[in-house]
């Protein structure tokens, strides 16, 4: 273009009132009410609420976004409004023409300034909570984000095995013992392997924060650091045929004593199945059926 | 539309129904499929007298029948004929049905004229998009209660597959189909595109997988989602070979269209119309149509190798043999991205376009808009493993990805800035096209801020395959590709048909439908929070208020539409009130064009001011057509 973007000031004439000013004002207000409102009154009740160390991390991940993004919202509303309001054509049947501004270079430096370091800022955050413990993530099969586990307690291993249309859990720690309902002990890391015998599923358990994609032949690892006792709801998250809407079903945080009842009683209840298992492994290749055509 | 005089005698009805035309096309690809049937049944030993028996488990015969009944009809169409003739020794022509036919017919055959075809594209796609938005108002229906209650799961996924493939399908060329092809050569100052049989070719070959993909519910439907992941496509029913056929058909409609509209901005362009000079709407075309011919030849090849799989017994996305289902996910994702950019972008171009238009200012910020697109466009490419956040693939990688992908919000702040920038002392004025555009704004801005709970890893493993993020993708593709559409037919039809729409009935399709898709789709945003997956028939009792609001949100959006819909009959059909030539006082060169446009668009070709939007500023209106210098593009 011939016209060179910082030809226009937009500096506001004489007599006509400092727009930007007032913008600046509104914005300040919105913001600052919006971000209290949205850390103290809607922060505490974000998902995935507070059923294990991870879904705590994600609590404050969101409340942080949260946070974050009303300043920025709170800026284009206003400023729309304002906009729409003050420099509304008042006389709509004679066409009139606006100042030909083309830009202005330091507002487009600023802005790009204020989203670079916000977007850095997002990011950096981001990787950082990431790589501190995984957040409840499916990692692959070698995970690089770890919780740390106390040495004497090494972490609980739990086999999640998907397969139209249930999850089945296998404990290799307690003689491959695999059972159809899942309860896990209080404060404990857990360590998820998820896999699948068919098509992709993916194993969300919502109230510790945890979801991982089960995919056939991948082991996906995710952690979790339970909290107290607890009832979790375990949806599949993962479109994975006719009945994925009935893939649900309710597991149970309980105290470790518990835990250890129940993980034996499940021992000795399923000790004929076990024998017929094939041995544990991190991922299954059942025989194919005869595939489509 | 045009009202120009043919002093022809017109030839009695039946010679005019004979011929290549959409009849013949019908027929011949009636004809194609029962071939292709007959061939795929020999090949796997099948008798076609068992047609009825087999139906439905033939892999191969349902897809050669796809295939020889799509090549039929656009035979039929008269695709066929140029190459036939050239090759027997014919001179190039290209009066197809173009300046020697006027009236309703050459709506329904193979023509040239880039005004026909985006209005041909315009009519086609809306039908498929009210298609879509009836199962969307199916699925509401259905969702009114936790348990199934109206359809079975089969036909519930069925249902979310086809709304899902049929909008991302069709409404990819929603935008640029109709308005591209109709606004780029004149704003270019060309007077077609570059290859007007494969922009018409592009049009019947999207209607042709459009009644590809309905065919499904004939087979059974698909259970797969508009993602049609593998292995579970692998092991659906012969529906899902509709989803194949019908994706991959409009992958080659999308890189043509893709090629052809880049090939017309680069290379057409009128003397004096040098890059700086575009209009914005060009340049968002340019960015999409790019992200277009490369993106869609990944889909395509995916889909290919899926039908290998379901038919010869390969096994590219099959574990247990070799295979792997990551890697029908990776593939998808590499188009399935830009995808989602080629759907927004274009919304962008359209909104900063009419803004000047109805704020009485220069675009404010030319260069950044322009490198906005183009970055988006660039970054798309490298942010397709968000949607794999959490499936375990090159998890060391995720820091990476989160990083691009939230970098994708600077060149969209860049059309943020720009919008409001040209507001900036504007004399803005509220008409319907104008509504829409800054409904796209607020809507946009939503599906922004949502997007960067998506893209943070921490905060995704909650919102990923919730209903979070489908409401986060309806905010940004419906609020934003769908209202700009709107905006586009509102603001351009009075000069593509040379009818006014109603500004009463449009004011109140506006407001309906944007306080009722807020009403929607806002209270998904909760629900996914609470835990509610995708694409699940059943859900938690405890979410049946919140769902129900939406549902009935949903009918009231549904509502909006009929609204259109009688404007459109109301205003177009019966009262028909012609347009003036400028109704909008704008002057960007499409408006500087005789109503009803003629034929050629323009006598001569014209030259191009160096300000592409001169308002405020005197004398000339850009793109008066002013005569060429000798030797000027024909």
């Amino acid at each position: 273009m011939d016209h060179p973007a910082a030809g226009s000031t937009g500096m506001p004439e004489v007599n006509e009132p400092n727009h930007f000013l007032r913008i600046v004002l509104w914005w300040l207000v919105v913001s600052v009410i919006g971000t209290a409102l949205v850390v103290f009154v809607l922060g505490p009740g974000l998902p995935p609420g507070n059923g294990s160390v991870e879904a705590s991390g994600q609590v404050t991940d969101n409340t942080v976004l949260l946070a974050l993004s009303v300043p920025v919202a709170a800026a284009v509303l206003v400023y729309l409004t304002y906009a729409l309001i003050v420099f509304r054509e008042r006389e709509p049947e004679v066409y009139v023409d606006g100042p030909p501004i083309r830009g202005n270079a330091s507002i487009q430096l600023w802005w790009l300034v204020t989203t670079t370091v916000i977007v850095l800022f997002l990011a950096g955050y981001g990787s950082i909570r990431l790589l501190a413990d995984g957040s409840g993530g499916g990692q692959g099969p070698n995970p690089i984000a770890a919780p740390a586990a106390s040495s004497s307690d090494p972490p609980l291993q739990v086999q999640v095995i998907a397969q139209q249309w249930q999850f089945n859990y296998r404990f290799p720690g307690y003689g491959g013992v695999e059972v159809p309902d899942l309860e896990l002990p209080a404060n404990t890391l857990v360590e998820f392997h998820v896999t699948s015998l068919d098509v992709i599923h993916s194993f969300w358990a919502y109230q510790l924060g945890v979801k991982a994609d089960a995919n056939p032949g991948v082991d996906n690892v995710a952690y979790v650091t339970t909290k107290g006792p607890l009832s979790v709801n375990i949806r599949c998250a993962e479109l994975c045929g006719v009945w994925h809407g009935y893939m649900f079903e309710t597991a149970h945080v309980v105290s470790k004593a518990d835990f250890a009842t129940w993980i034996r009683a499940q021992e000795t209840r399923f000790a004929p199945a076990t024998k017929t298992l094939p041995p544990y492994s991190k991922t299954y290749f059942p025989p194919p059926e005869r595939r489509g055509g | 539309m045009s009202t120009i005089a043919v002093p022809v005698a017109r030839p009695p009805l039946w010679r005019r129904l004979v011929g290549f035309n959409l009849l013949a096309g019908i027929a011949l690809g009636i004809i194609g499929y029962v071939i292709g049937q007959w061939i795929g049944g020999r090949f796997t030993g099948v008798n076609i007298a068992y047609y009825s028996k087999t139906a439905g488990q033939n892999d191969i015969a349902i897809m050669l029948g796809y295939f020889f009944g799509v090549v039929g009809f656009l035979i039929g169409m008269g695709f066929a004929n140029y190459p036939i003739q050239r090759m027997l020794g014919y001179p190039p022509t290209l009066a197809e049905h173009e300046a020697e036919e006027e009236g309703v017919g050459r709506y329904f055959r193979l023509c040239t004229d880039h005004k026909v075809v985006a209005i041909q594209y315009l009519v086609g796609i809306g039908v498929f998009f009210f298609i879509g938005g009836l199962n969307a108002m199916l699925i509401r229906t259905e969702l009114l209660q936790p348990n199934t209650h109206v359809f079975g799961a089969n036909q519930y996924l069925t249902l979310v597959g086809m709304h899902g493939t049929m909008m991302m399908g069709m409404m990819t060329s929603g935008i640029l189909g109709p308005f591209a092809n109709w606004v780029v050569p004149p704003m270019i100052g060309a007077r077609r595109m570059a290859f007007p049989r494969i922009e018409s070719f592009t049009f019947w070959l999207l209607m042709a997988a459009g009644v590809v993909l309905i065919t499904t519910i004939f087979f059974g439907g698909f259970q797969t989602g508009w993602t049609g992941y593998q292995p579970l496509g692998d092991q659906n029913t012969a529906g899902y070979d509709a989803y194949i056929g019908f994706f991959a058909l409009v992958g080659v409609s999308m890189t043509l269209l893709g090629l052809n509209l880049a090939v017309t901005i680069i290379s057409m362009r009128a003397p004096g119309m040098t890059w700086t000079r575009l209009p914005i709407f060009v340049w968002s075309v340019l960015a999409t149509a790019a992200l277009m011919f490369l993106a869609a030849p990944m889909l395509i090849a995916a889909l290919l190798m899926g039908a290998m799989d379901r038919t010869i017994q390969t096994a590219f996305y099959v574990a247990g043999q070799g295979g792997s289902s990551y890697l029908f996910q990776n593939l998808f994702w590499v188009f399935g991205h830009p995808e989602v950019y080629i759907v927004a972008l274009p919304g962008f171009g359209i909104v900063l376009e009419l803004l000047p238009v109805f704020a009485r200012k220069p675009l404010w910020g030319y260069r950044l808009a322009v490198s906005g697109m183009l970055g988006v466009g660039l970054l798309s490419f490298f942010v397709w493993q968000h949607h794999l956040f959490v499936s375990g693939i090159n998890a060391d990688l995720r820091p990476f990805y989160m990083l691009s992908t939230e970098l994708i919000s600077l060149p969209t702040g860049f059309t943020f800035l720009c919008f409001m920038g040209t507001l900036w002392r504007g004399r803005i004025r509220f008409t319907v096209p104008m509504l829409f555009c800054l409904a796209w704004a607020f809507n946009f801005l939503f599906g922004g801020i949502s997007g960067v709970f998506l893209s943070d890893v921490p905060s995704d493993v909650t919102t990923h395959g919730s209903f979070f993020s489908m409401a986060h993708f309806h905010y940004t593709i419906m609020g934003g590709l769908v209202f700009t559409f709107f905006a586009a037919i509102y603001y351009w039809v009075p000069k593509m048909t040379g009818f006014n729409l109603s500004e009463r009935l449009g004011k109140v399709h506006f407001w309906t439908m944007f306080l009722a898709f807020n009403s929607t789709f806002a209270p998904l945003f909760a629900l996914g929070f609470m835990g509610m997956p995708r694409r699940v028939v059943t859900y938690n009792p405890s979410f049946q208020a919140l769902n129900d609001w939406a549902s009935v949100s949903a009918f009231i959006l549904g509502i909006s539409m009929l609204i259109f819909l009688y404007n459109v009959v109301w205003s177009l059909l019966i009262k028909r009130e012609p347009a003036e030539a400028n109704p909008w006082h704008s002057k960007s060169p499409e408006w500087q064009l005789a109503t009803p446009v003629p034929v050629y668009d323009f006598e001569r070709t014209p030259v191009f001011d160096p300000d592409p939007y001169p308002y405020g500023v005197e004398p000339v209106p850009v793109g008066r057509p002013v005569v060429a210098p000798a030797g000027g593009q024909a």
